[in-house]
């Protein structure tokens, strides 16, 4: 079933790790297979954030494959030395667990795509975001066994969108868990609701193009096909709204990037949304419930139409 | 009920004709009898009283301890109910088959008043997905805006939505009225066989698809016609009937009727009622 959730302070920042920890909480009748945040921080711009992965979380209810801790410290000193070829100087290091890491970087490139596919050249590593501001945690179990694990609850910034998820066409691990990183875009971020039909026909199109695939998710195909969008030139809300016939299925997605969220909802409007809007906040959520975790009080909210694409500015 | 232990006596209906047998024996069977005004409701439903008044917080309970509550006060005689913060929960006032007058001041989540066949009841708020799904009978009126699947199979009633609703409103509707004030989603309608859903806004793509019969009023555009729905004329009485269930609605009181578009099945979908040919048999 899955329960996505989002929301964007317009002309502020705000606690969003604490807040969407409360909408993903409300949601976790939905899903708590797994759980993600992408939390987009206060930051000062200089450095990329890296967030990424040496290996699975192998606890209860994982179907990962088990490995001996020891390959992690060999995973990351592989690549830090990479970095470290690239010129790429590693500013402040945290190893929130063995297998997650969170590095951020000075390094000064506009293309990401050599430094992503030389990093994920390593076996067993996978970057989870890259960004300025951008973050993405995700991790097996419900929102608040997530944001409790990685401190999430005191996170400040402007907005952030996260995913429940239940699985259900691939594995329970962290790598076919939501958000998706719009890879290799900086700063770029995915959750979705729903199914996708011609998730193979679209991935086979992309990997001709360069674009690469991590998991057999099909959410991660949105995060895909809307960086390659806009790889071609396309504005977000130009590739969203292309996404409507090029996507085919039942589907609601965010999409988020450094300054803005969107939300576009397929032509059979199968998959539930509620949204909240005003002057300095716009939530949404599979259901309302997730937007009275932020606003308990008396609101007034809708469901958006079929084949409805909307994006908000920070 | 039915006095089942005098069974010698012949009811009305029995006298009328309509039915010759004479049960004995431990039967549930129940005839209808109009002298008899506890026919009228299900077993274990209560007499209650409109004037007697009550309110429900319901912050801190879940949906089955609140419709448990309900059930305790109409219990009590309670005829009138207020519930207070809502707040979006899920499956809130489901399965109520007594007169009562229930208002919600808030918000619902999925399935509100799921299945109930009697009350009538009025949402200050929005509903979630499958608002009065399979609603019998009564009066179930939202003040603000609905999620998808509005009033989806319910068969008798009246459920209005003042704002605006997601998709596939009334789908495999039965029965009834649904009336929305603003505009409605994609596939409205979806499969109806009975009822009437009158929309004053616009209307999304595939209306009316598969419909199976019914009647469905847009007074606005419509995003497209579904398989088998089209346009039908709308004639004098059906003004005269849509005037007075606006006024029941409280809503577009003003509206212009003559706006108006009437949309029905063109049946050429119905396959369930060709019988097989007499020749075709005859050949076998």
């Amino acid at each position: 079933m899955c329960g996505i959730a989002g929301l964007i302070h317009r002309g502020k920042s705000s606690n969003v790790g604490s807040e969407l920890q409360g909408m993903l909480q409300a949601l976790k009748h939905r899903g708590e297979d797994s759980t993600g945040y992408a939390l987009y921080g206060d930051t000062d711009g200089k450095n990329f954030i890296m967030r990424f992965k040496v290996g699975e979380n192998v606890g209860e209810g994982s179907s990962s494959v088990m490995e001996d801790v020891s390959v992690y410290d060999e995973r990351k000193k592989i690549v830090d030395q990479t970095l470290s070829e690239m010129g790429a100087k590693i500013v402040k290091e945290e190893r929130t667990l063995p297998y997650s890491l969170r590095y951020e970087i000075d390094y000064n490139t506009k293309d990401l795509l050599e430094f992503s596919q030389r990093i994920e050249n390593i076996p067993g590593v996978e970057i989870l975001s890259m960004g300025k501001s951008l973050e993405v945690i995700k991790d097996l179990g419900n929102a608040k066994m997530v944001c409790d694990r990685y401190n999430l609850d005191k996170l400040v910034g402007t907005h952030a969108i996260g995913h429940a998820r239940m699985a259900t066409e691939s594995g329970v691990d962290i790598k076919s868990a939501h958000p998706f990183w719009g890879y290799p875009f900086s700063d770029v971020s995915v959750v979705h609701n729903g199914q996708l039909t011609n998730y193979w026909n679209n991935r086979r199109v992309l990997e001709n193009k360069g674009m690469r695939f991590m998991s057999e998710c099909d959410s991660e195909l949105i995060a895909v096909y809307i960086a390659q969008k806009m790889r071609e030139g396309a504005t977000l809300a130009e590739g969203m709204k292309e996404s409507l016939s090029g996507l085919d299925g039942v589907f609601t997605y965010f999409v988020a990037t450094k300054d803005s969220l969107g939300m576009a909802k397929d032509t059979m409007a199968a998959k539930p949304l509620v949204l909240y809007e005003s002057d300095d906040l716009v939530a949404m959520g599979s259901e309302e419930i997730a937007i009275r975790s932020v606003l308990p009080q008396e609101i007034d909210t809708y469901d958006p139409f079929d084949g409805e694409v909307k994006v908000w500015q920070i | 009920m039915a006095n089942l232990k005098n069974t010698e006596k012949k009811t009305k209906a029995q006298a009328m004709g309509m039915h010759t047998e004479v049960l004995t024996g431990r039967t549930q069977q129940k005839f209808f009898n109009p002298d008899e005004a506890e026919n009228f409701y299900y077993f274990g439903t209560y007499d209650v009283d409109f004037n007697k008044r009550t309110d429900l917080d319901v912050k801190d309970m879940t949906a089955p301890e609140a419709n448990k509550e309900i059930d305790n006060l109409m219990s009590q005689g309670y005829g009138t109910i207020v519930i207070k913060n809502p707040q979006g929960k899920h499956s809130l006032g489901v399965g109520i088959l007594n007169k009562l007058n229930l208002i919600f001041e808030g918000s619902l989540g999925y399935f509100g008043m799921g299945s109930c066949d009697g009350p009538i009841v009025r949402i200050n708020g929005r509903v979630g997905w499958s608002c009065a799904e399979n609603l019998m009978a009564g009066k179930v009126v939202i003040e603000k805006n609905a999620g998808s699947c509005f009033g989806a199979a319910i068969r008798g009633g009246d459920l209005i939505c003042k704002g605006s609703v997601g998709a596939r409103t009334g789908i495999d509707m039965k029965g009834g009225t649904i009336i929305i004030g603003g505009d409605a989603g994609a596939f409205t309608g979806f499969m109806m066989q009975r009822g009437r859903i009158i929309i004053l806004g616009d209307v999304g793509i595939n209306l009316g698809d598969s419909m199976y019969d019914g009647t469905i009023f847009v007074g606005g555009e419509i995003g497209s016609y579904g398989s088998d729905a089209v346009d039908a004329e709308l004639t004098s009485s059906d003004k005269d009937w849509l005037r007075r269930k606006l006024k029941v609605a409280e809503i577009g009181e003003n509206f212009d009727l003559n706006k108006m578009k009437k949309i029905v099945a063109g049946k050429k979908l119905w396959n369930y009622d060709n019988l097989e040919p007499t020749e075709k048999k005859g050949a076998i």
